[in-house]
């Protein structure tokens, strides 16, 4: 029986190498493309399947007719990178409510929430989607873990001021956890920047997307279709 | 050519565990054992990679030639937790959830470019495809291990989220160990893992040598009776 890496003269040729080396990747490439193709629909359906979980956590399913990811709004957001998307609420031709992320700098990153905001400005509910927060102090922002997530329900930007939207510390209303001040600041820093950003836009976000099939009659509104591009 | 299976098994379970022994892949074994389960789903998806890479290498060991075989093992293993990666993310997807930050860390992990150097690029195929199940299954071993003493020890619980991992069924496997108890946190970040894992390793040593000594203790029994 051969004793693994035998060696012949032809072996120690650069072209054998060479073409050892790209044989492999070719074998690697077209395994890894098989392996793409077969899985890339399962994935996005899981994917899309992830994202309608959580916005049902915070845009209840009374409130909308509609599939939320079909009717997704694509924004550019001056001064950031990534566009932002809304999905809207949209029950009885009227949009009820609509739901985006935003985030904040936490003590170990960047903390991505998804916030659910009605029509009139007040907060649904906010989720955590991702954070990297020291364990046992600052996951506490998680709604599995503790409630405190859900004491922004029912507030809205005028309703607290901008005194008000803030942690207890800074002279707000919000409590802070004890040892980590730093997270929960983050958070509702977030939620207040996710809900000026609502306010400023608020006319363009509850503008109802073109009825595709009878643009005739209707009045076109601001806001063209789901895919559009630059608002700002 | 006879191979000795049971060697292999001995070997990649207890004598040669990859971290106990050999001290390998220490980056993902501190990464993920904040809990038991976490533990056990990255043993397993790294038992899978361990085997399928044992098998892809020993299968290509004639044409592979000593000079360039780094960068292809590297390649192979890298394209092997690629594909699992993907296929965990598709049909696997709550598991994929918990653990898909870590999936991508298997490829840091040196322990399957150390068998795929040490023994897969010697070995036929079958003797690889053992090697690669023990030594993952030594690597799960040590992480549920690790994982359960810091779950323990951090926030009082075992197997948390095991039914999440596993399936329904298994729910009776998580427990509350200590009740009310108010967590430490020290053993849930990395330091706890070092520490956990330093005597972890200290405990083996002590055992392996009572045994060698006990071993050594029966054969050398008639010796030490006359010299007494």
């Amino acid at each position: 029986m051969a004793k693994g890496l035998r060696n012949p003269s032809y072996r120690k040729r650069i072209g054998y190498q060479s073409a050892l080396l790209g044989g492999m990747s070719m074998l690697a490439a077209a395994a890894l493309s098989v392996g793409f193709v077969e899985t890339q629909a399962d994935i996005a359906l899981r994917t899309a399947e992830d994202i309608q979980a959580s916005l049902a956590q915070v845009i209840s399913p009374t409130l909308h007719d509609n599939d939320l990811l079909a009717d997704a709004l694509t924004l550019k957001i001056p001064g950031r990178k990534r566009p932002a998307t809304v999905y809207r609420a949209i029950h009885d031709s009227r949009v009820t409510a609509v739901a985006f992320e935003s985030s904040g700098q936490g003590y170990g990153g960047e903390i991505v929430v998804l916030m659910g905001v009605a029509a009139d400005g007040n907060v649904l509910g906010v989720r955590v989607i991702s954070h990297a927060e020291t364990p046992g102090l600052g996951d506490r922002i998680e709604a599995q873990r503790d409630d405190w997530i859900l004491g922004f329900n029912g507030h809205s930007l005028t309703g607290l001021g901008p005194q008000g939207w803030a942690v207890k510390k800074d002279g707000g209303r919000f409590d802070q956890f004890t040892g980590a001040t730093i997270t929960p600041r983050a958070v509702v820093g977030a939620v207040k920047s996710g809900l000026e950003q609502f306010t400023a836009r608020r006319a363009e976000l509850l503008a109802l997307p073109a009825p595709e099939a009878e643009t005739g009659g209707q009045p076109r509104p601001a806001t063209p279709d789901t895919h559009s591009g630059d608002v700002s | 050519m006879n191979h000795d299976y049971r060697r292999i098994t001995r070997d990649g379970i207890w004598d040669n565990n990859v971290v106990f022994a050999q001290l390998l892949a220490l980056c993902p074994l501190v990464a993920v054992t904040g809990t038991a389960t976490n533990g056990l789903g990255m043993g397993l998806a790294s038992t899978a990679v361990m085997a399928a890479s044992g098998v892809t290498i020993s299968i290509l060991r004639h044409i592979i030639t000593p000079e360039v075989r780094i960068p292809v093992f590297v390649l192979l293993i890298a394209s092997i937790v690629t594909l699992v990666d993907m296929m965990m993310n598709a049909w696997l997807h709550e598991l994929h959830k918990v653990l898909g930050l870590f999936i991508p860390l298997i490829v840091t992990n040196c322990a399957i470019l150390g068998r795929a150097e040490a023994f897969a690029s010697k070995q036929p195929v079958l003797p690889s495809l053992t090697d690669g199940l023990m030594m993952g299954m030594g690597f799960t071993l040590a992480l549920v291990a690790l994982g359960a003493v810091r779950e323990i020890l951090g926030s009082g619980t075992l197997f948390a989220e095991a039914a999440l991992l596993l399936g329904e069924p298994f729910r009776f496997m998580e427990l509350t160990l200590i009740p009310d108890y108010r967590g430490f946190l020290l053993m849930i970040l990395p330091p706890g893992g070092f520490l956990a894992l330093g005597f972890l390793i200290a405990g083996k040593r002590v055992l392996d040598r009572r045994l060698a000594g006990r071993g050594a203790a029966d054969a050398a029994m008639p010796a030490a009776a006359v010299q007494s």
